[in-house]
């Protein structure tokens, strides 16, 4: 029986065993980055953990207090230091939080999210594996994104801040923005390998001197 | 292409939606008394109807979350959006079939009459619609 129990390992043993949905395309999204122009790269094995629970009951506010916030609105982004939680329903909400906070690498989000929900009505769910993230930034980050994707992304629409889920070349995804010139897009990871080709396929024409 | 209005998040492109079918087609209270053929019509038989028509939808790519829409199938103007389990928003009935030269005044009509009754009923009827259909589908 002793041999059934998982061996115990490091954290660091545990992130140096995984591989990261893009990472086939590590050197392509180098190579393909136009430096000051616009730039993509993929952060690996963020902590994600989807929650499901009304904002307006216990279960709900005891939740908001480790979170920082639960937001209300669509689009809306709340959270506390480097923990963010980005609305994707009117009771459902994706936290996103850093490698750290998982916990394999000795994190306790999780697990205090879990006690914050007791046997209040709702689901704590790690989504770490779920999905990867790209960062496109860059002045161009906007118009490659607009080659496939039906949102008003103007930034007289889309402000710094808001996350909303929507489609990129055909591939469901959340688009957050983080800065005026940066975005984070989450895909599932079965469709990381696409999406980031898709996106260095768009990226291609400003490598190259602007046609007048 | 239609520009859909979700009640959680605002306009979105028709893509990001799934469409539901008719919408108000309640389960039969006994199941076990229908016989096949009403068990059928309840099963696979739907108005075809010419103008107004109240239908679900899916705000599938978004909030995943289900509501109404009031839709005329001749223009595809979107009368009116409306929560589950709200009543529709407009009194007129849906008619049985009648000439197109009849229910072609009705469909304009009812247009200029809904979005009042749309809003009332959005704003009474947010409290039970909650605890009805969409609940379900979200836990």
């Amino acid at each position: 029986m002793a041999e059934t129990a998982a061996p115990k390992t490091s954290p660091e043993t545990n992130l140096s065993l995984r591989t990261s949905p893009a990472a086939v395309l590590r050197a392509a999204f180098e190579t393909g980055s136009v430096p000051g122009t616009v730039e993509l790269s993929e952060i690996t094995f963020l902590t994600m953990v989807g929650l499901r629970v009304a904002r307006d009951t216990d279960a709900g506010q005891r939740i908001a207090s480790v979170t920082g916030g639960l937001p209300a609105t669509c689009g809306a982004v709340s959270g506390s230091g480097d923990t963010s939680v980005l609305w994707l329903g009117p009771e459902e909400f994706l936290v996103v939080a850093p490698l750290e906070a998982h916990e394999s690498l000795g994190g306790d989000l999780i697990q205090a999210l879990r006690e914050a929900l007791a046997d209040g009505e709702g689901q704590v769910v790690d989504l770490s594996a779920n999905r990867t993230t790209f960062e496109l930034t860059g002045p161009r980050s906007r118009a490659v994104l607009e080659k496939g994707c039906s949102l008003d992304l103007h930034p007289r629409e889309f402000k710094a801040g808001t996350a909303l889920s929507t489609e990129i070349g055909n591939i469901p995804v959340v688009l957050w923005k983080t800065g005026e010139e940066s975005f984070r897009i989450f895909p599932r990871a079965s469709f990381a390998e696409f999406l980031g080709r898709w996106l260095l396929d768009a990226m291609r024409e400003y490598a190259s001197p602007e046609v007048p | 292409m239609l520009l859909i209005s979700c009640p959680n998040c605002g306009s979105r492109d028709e893509t990001e939606f799934h469409y539901g079918g008719q919408a108000h087609v309640a389960y039969p209270e006994n199941p076990n008394e229908l016989n096949d053929r009403e068990w059928a019509e309840f099963l696979f038989y739907r108005d075809n109807t010419k103008g107004a028509f109240a239908e679900r939808w899916l705000h599938s790519t978004g909030c995943r979350q289900w509501f109404n829409m009031l839709r005329d199938t001749v223009t595809y103007e979107i009368q009116a959006i409306y929560p589950m389990g709200a009543p529709r928003p407009d009194k007129a009935a849906p008619a049985p079939e009648s000439g197109t030269a009849s229910t072609a005044p009705d469909s304009t009509t009812t247009g200029t009459a809904a979005p009042s009754i749309a809003a009332t009923s959005l704003a009474t009827s947010t409290a039970p619609a909650s605890t009805t259909a969409p609940e379900g589908a979200t836990k």
